[in-house]
């Protein structure tokens, strides 16, 4: 299990500042969940983990920064799913899968025989052998993101970023790859950071939560603790309902605004 | 049940594919040798055979294989389907060129001792799709390649201008121009050969030993460079080795068009679209297609010849219009 660190990360796109002096360290095996606004900053902080933006500040894994791995061992540490996955429509789901070994094979090599047993076992244990010979465009919106999340985890990073991962699934699909992620965080020891809109579900999956807004960080901790009335309408503008179950669940309900 | 039928019949099985396309090139070589206006296999002399058909399809071959492979390799790391040697100016970049020398005087390089024709060739198109990339890559944000097909439009625009401004001061050579553009490979002999099989070679290889990138570039720039591949890299080392191989045939050959995007398409709907098979299968299959589409050329007016660009651009046209036509319903 590994550890992510960020410190003092800053993300400027041109003169916008996306992310301000971002502090934060993710311990092993937690799920960390950044919520906030559109524009708050939670899909810069995702990118600059994978390498994808230009940014000031450290991000560490373990300790050591990522700033002076090349790009194929920053791919061993840490997998990245972004919000809306590039599906070619005739690619096979096994072919897709493979691409998650891209970070073990040298610039002029090809996939060995490891590299396929391992994504078969994949497609096995998330019962997508179904799947392996289909190409993607015939595949359904559920199927599609746990090929996603399978290709990830082909990946064998310690470190899952996922942005959005469910914004584009029904409630039942929504669950159902949650509940993915959670199983093979535990299974495999996994440290996790999603971006995610749905306060109800960032609530109930991940360890801890931080509200960003504008590029800071405006509270951070338990569900409980972020998830307020009070806060959510500050930042967000909305009024809503926040209901504390005694279990520790919280669940966030809009409510009409009574004029 | 239906859908596993298809996948696994012809995609499935790149092991039947390539003896396969070998063999068509094998009878396309075959072909190419005996058909000609000077009679078939047995009544044409060794001295026509090997001097005269033997360069013409080899070079036919060498053409085919490269404008096809290098328009495999551009869709590929554009991620457009419809890019070709042609959208990026390369064409217009070494018309340019071999119009620049026509213009200057054919009589008075004519004790060169190299023929600086090949050469303003290969050295307009590299401009050409230098200006198109450096323009392109400094305003390409957009992960799709559009601005790179659209700085294409525009560095063909300009080269053409050019060209059109040069040929009406020079308007004798008019004739001696097209007859280049339209692509002829009549005039080919093995020292054209000689000339361009080096860049051949060397582009071919540089491509095929990146097919396994251009399959990790399919899932967009963001995730493959997520995935540990270096893009930037992968891009110029593709486009540089592409263009290189493109120019070099272009300045022998004359500019043969729709072969970049004729071939690699009709071998995605047989094969797929994986880069891993589409490469080598391109490379085989193009130059087969253009042995055979030279043939009628040569028969079709005999003695006097279709130029081998009007007969690509015959099939080529509305095939590309097929293919806008699938796209649109398709999405």
């Amino acid at each position: 299990m590994s550890s992510l660190a960020f410190r003092r990360l800053t993300v400027r796109y041109g003169k916008r500042t996306a992310i301000t002096s971002f502090d934060d360290l993710v311990r092993p095996g937690e799920w960390l969940c950044l919520i906030g606004p559109n524009g708050a900053g939670k899909s810069s902080i995702l990118r600059a983990a994978a390498g994808l933006v230009v940014h000031s500040g450290e991000i560490e894994v373990d300790g050591a920064p990522l700033s002076i791995r090349s790009a194929r061992r920053r791919a061993e540490l840490v997998a990245y799913v972004p919000q809306s996955p590039e599906l070619p429509a005739d690619m096979t789901g096994a072919e897709y899968v493979l691409l998650g070994r891209t970070p073990y094979i040298g610039y002029f090599g090809v996939e060995t025989d490891h590299d396929r047993s391992m994504v078969a076992n994949v497609l096995e244990r998330l019962d997508l052998a179904d799947l392996a010979r289909r190409h993607l465009g015939t595949m359904s919106g559920g199927e599609r993101q746990r090929l996603v999340i399978a290709r990830a985890l082909a990946q064998e990073a310690p470190i899952m970023l996922l942005d959005e991962p469910t914004s584009a699934l029904d409630i039942g699909h929504q669950q159902q790859a949650l509940e993915l992620v959670d199983r093979l965080r535990h299974e495999h020891g996994l440290t996790v950071v999603s971006a995610m809109h749905d306060l109800t579900l960032a609530g109930l999956y991940a360890d801890r939560l931080t509200l960003l807004h504008e590029g800071h960080v405006v509270s951070t901790g338990s569900a409980a603790h972020v998830l307020r009335a009070e806060t959510l309408s500050e930042f967000y503008g909305v009024n809503v309902m926040v209901h504390h179950d005694d279990d520790g669940t919280v669940v966030v309900v809009p409510k009409r605004a009574i004029s | 049940m239906a859908d596993r039928r298809i996948d696994r019949v012809p995609r499935g099985n790149p092991a039947l594919w390539l003896p396969l396309a070998t063999v068509l090139l094998l009878g396309a070589l075959v072909l190419g040798v005996m058909i000609g206006p000077a009679g078939n296999w047995g009544s044409a002399s060794w001295n026509i055979i090997w001097n005269v058909r033997m360069p013409r399809v080899v070079l036919a071959g060498l053409v085919g294989a490269m404008l096809s492979l290098a328009g495999a390799s551009y869709q590929g790391v554009f991620r457009n389907p419809l890019v070709d040697p042609y959208l990026l100016g390369v064409a217009a970049g070494a018309g340019l060129g071999a119009t620049i020398v026509f213009a200057v005087g054919r009589s008075s390089t004519s004790g060169w001792l190299i023929d600086p024709l090949p050469l303003a060739a290969f050295l307009g198109g590299s401009i050409a799709v230098l200006v198109t990339y450096l323009v392109g890559a400094s305003f390409g944000a957009d992960r799709s390649g559009v601005t790179l097909v659209l700085a294409g439009v525009a560095v063909t625009s300009l080269a053409t201008a050019i060209q059109a401004f040069v040929l009406q001061r020079n308007n004798d050579v008019i004739r001696e121009v097209y007859g280049w553009i339209l692509g002829r490979l009549t005039v080919a002999s093995w020292s054209d050969v000689r000339l361009v099989l080096p860049y051949v070679i060397v582009s071919s290889v540089v491509l095929l030993m990146h097919r396994r990138h251009l399959d990790v570039l399919r899932v967009g720039d963001d995730e493959a460079a997520a995935l540990g591949t270096h893009v930037p890299r992968v891009r110029l080392a593709v486009v540089v080795a592409a263009t290189m191989g493109t120019a070099a045939v272009v300045s022998v050959s004359g500019l043969i068009g729709f072969v970049g995007i004729i071939v690699p398409h009709f071998i995605r709907l047989v094969a797929g679209s994986s880069y891993r098979r589409l490469l080598p299968l391109t490379l085989l299959v193009g130059a087969a297609f253009l042995i055979l589409v030279d043939i009628p050329g040569r028969v079709l007016q005999d003695p006097a010849e279709t130029p081998i660009g009007v007969v690509t651009a015959f099939f080529g046209a509305p095939f590309f219009i097929l293919l806008l036509r699938t796209r649109r319903t398709a999405s």
